[in-house]
């Protein structure tokens, strides 16, 4: 019998290609799917038959759009050279147009492309989200993904899209590229005066931990609990005395913590939700309702003030000239 | 060995030489400098601090000599900028600035070797303007500077062009292609000045020799009339990193930073700081920039632009230069005080010469 009293997986399940039938009027699968050992190593070892469907292939084809317009971008960015384009590409980006465009729509090498690229990579990502719904109804599934995907897509939309339109500037939006995303979150930080202080910021971190702190802990419980049967967790959601309500006392008895086998899932799945959730709402808070979080911060009189040490003073107040 | 084990056995080998040489080892230096409990440290690497220690390390200064008497514009010819210094000590730090400037190419790299009053080298034009400069530093910029005063050591550390001396960038290369494809932003490629980051490439033009408003945080809680843009703040932000790489500090050094634009927070060395940067564009627009005439082409940079300075051109990786050590205490006449006639022409080359 399989065990499951190690750190790393040890079952990897061959059988027959499993797959649910598919209700009428579906599209058919592709390929005849396959087993992959490595796979199989960190989780479900078979891949395909896949299914695509119209709005997965609409969403893949906008999706390439998007890349396309990003990549040759950036590829032009460094004279089209595929040698820099590998060495430089997580420096390289599609930046939004700059601050004087407002809300127009500028010249396509002034930012025309970033809102080209938004507007198809967005529209990839809601057909995903289609897919991905179409897809659990299909199947007989409930809707907990896609809703959760949504909540993704909120924070995605309010910093791409709708915060942009409320500050009547495309400049406040993220540029498509991997360092200058993160120096964008640096620098919204610092414009608007210090992020940590903004609330649904701080609910946002709380969520964010709290999730991996909740995987651990139900991962960790379940594994450890397994001897007496609590991988069945979902089957001993309404009974008492099982396996996994040992684990749920144990939780009870050292940190307090109550869940049953039904609820922890329900509480994983709500942190999750909530980091995007939040953090979206704290994004579109920022520039339209607060323009200084530490100083909105000490204006509600959370931002604690400490000793001064040190007593300077602003040079420019006697010097002039710009600051 | 099972083929897993071995291919993890070789992950862990690549992924431990990756930490132990990129990553900072022990022990760890923290030095408390604010409020206690709040982060107001600065952090240095005890093997670092060594290091930066032996390459930091001031001259000892020239053997000091009796009074001539007599100024040296009296003993020697063509001395137009150091006339009203002692003849001895003129000759004392003629030494001195041959070993802090040229120690491997001797007088020679600004004399003539026929006549040592000739002007046949751009060098020794652009010299008497670098003495004025120095002079001009240590008189008018105490409030950067303090007593502790510059000296061309400052910057030139025994080489006739100092380290961490900056031009104009031009538009990289890339932009040239034109057409359709993205304009050139200023940044978004690698950027050397703000420590490798995807940053604008070059804060330094904009806000070392132009004087563009640095300032980026709003001043009040709510939206009111600070208007700058998040793009703003990245050319602020590459600034600062600059400032940070040049200095061998973090941001604490000057910021507190849960409110960098809050004075009242912020050490007293973000003021000498905030005096450094005009100190730096003083120095660009009116000492280095106009001598592009005189720099030989070799000299300047792409943009036809004379060397200009920045914070690291001085500081080198270092919170003070030298670690706060005055050289210019033992050569006062360049010194707050010093004779040094500061509004003298420095002649261009060929002025005076064997050959009237």
């Amino acid at each position: 019998m399989a065990t499951y009293q190690n750190i790393f997986t040890r079952v990897q399940v061959r059988g027959p290609i499993h797959a649910v039938p598919l209700p009428f009027g579906s599209s058919p699968r592709l390929g005849n799917g396959s087993f992959n050992h490595l796979l199989g190593r960190i989780g479900e070892a078979q891949i395909g038959p896949i299914y695509l469907g119209a709005t997965g292939i609409a969403s893949l084809v906008f999706g390439f759009f998007a890349i396309e317009i990003i990549g040759f971008n950036m590829l032009a960015s460094v004279n089209w050279s595929p040698i820099q384009f590998v060495r430089q590409l997580p420096w390289l980006a599609l930046e939004p147009p700059a601050p004087s465009y407002g809300l127009h729509i500028p010249p396509l090498a002034e930012g025309g492309w970033w809102i080209m690229a938004g507007f198809f990579l967005t529209l990839s990502i809601l057909l995903w989200w289609a897919r991905m719904y179409r897809r659990a109804v299909a199947l007989g599934l409930g809707t907990h993904t896609p809703w959760a995907f949504a909540s993704a897509i909120w924070l995605y939309l309010v910093l791409g899209f709708i915060r942009p339109l409320l500050m009547g500037h495309w400049s406040e939006a993220v540029p498509f590229g991997i360092f200058p995303h993160l120096d964008w979150t640096a620098a919204f930080s610092l414009r608007y005066g210090n992020l940590f202080y903004n609330p649904f910021h701080m609910l946002s971190i709380t969520f964010l931990y709290g999730s991996a702190v909740l995987f651990a802990m139900h991962g960790a419980t379940v594994l450890a609990t397994s001897r007496f049967g609590a991988e069945r967790e979902v089957e001993q959601i309404i009974d008492r005395g099982t396996a996994f309500e040992r684990g749920a006392l144990l939780w009870r008895w050292c940190m307090g913590f109550n869940a049953t086998a039904e609820s922890i899932h329900r509480w994983a799945w709500w942190f999750a939700v909530l980091v995007p959730l939040t953090g979206g709402i704290g994004i579109l808070l920022t520039g339209t309702v607060v323009d200084n979080w530490f100083l909105w911060g000490v204006k509600h009189g959370f931002a604690p003030h400490y000793p001064p040490v040190n007593h300077s003073v602003d040079p420019a107040l006697t010097y002039g000239g710009p600051k | 060995m099972s083929f897993g084990l071995k291919v993890a056995g070789a992950l862990t080998v690549v992924a431990g030489v990756f930490v132990a040489s990129h990553f900072t080892h022990p022990p760890i230096i923290s030095i408390q400098r604010g409020y206690r409990g709040v982060g107001d440290v600065v952090l240095y690497q005890a093997a670092d601090l060594e290091h930066l220690r032996a390459a930091n390390r001031a001259p000892a200064p020239e053997p000091a000599q009796d009074p001539a008497g007599q100024p040296a514009s009296k003993v020697y010819q063509n001395v137009k900028v150091l006339g009203n210094v002692d003849a001895n000590e003129f000759l004392r730090l003629m030494a001195a600035i041959t070993n802090w400037v040229s120690p491997q190419q001797g007088c020679t790299y600004c004399h003539s070797q026929e006549n040592l009053a000739y002007d046949t080298s751009y060098a020794k034009i652009v010299a008497r303007r670098m003495l004025q400069m120095t002079e001009h530093i240590n008189k008018d910029w105490q409030n950067h500077v303090g007593i502790t005063g510059v000296t061309c050591y400052t910057c030139h550390r025994g080489l006739p062009v100092p380290t961490n001396v900056w031009f104009n960038a031009p538009a990289p290369a890339p932009h040239a292609v034109g057409g359709f494809a993205e304009a050139n932003q200023g940044k978004n490629l690698v950027s050397k000045v703000a420590v490798d980051s995807s940053l604008p490439y070059d804060p330094l033009t904009t806000f070392l020799e132009q004087s563009n408003e640095i300032r980026v945080q709003s001043t009040q809680a709510l939206p009111g009339a600070d208007n700058v843009s998040i793009k703003g703040a990245d050319w602020t932000y590459a600034l600062m990193m600059s400032m940070s790489a040049g200095l061998g500090v973090n941001c604490n050094y000057c910021h507190n930073t849960r409110a960098f634009r809050d004075w009242d927070q912020s050490p007293p060395t973000r003021v000498s700081a905030w005096y450094g940067i005009r100190l730096v564009r003083d120095l660009n627009n009116n000492y280095l920039d106009p001598l592009k005439t005189v720099f030989p082409a070799n000299r300047l940079g792409p943009l036809g632009d004379s060397p200009k300075v920045q914070c690291a051109t001085c500081h080198k990786g270092v919170y003070k230069p030298l670690f706060g050590v005055s050289m210019v205490k033992d050569y006062p006449e360049i010194g707050a005080n010093g004779p040094v006639d500061l509004s003298a022409p420095i002649g261009s080359v060929g002025d005076f010469t064997a050959k009237p």
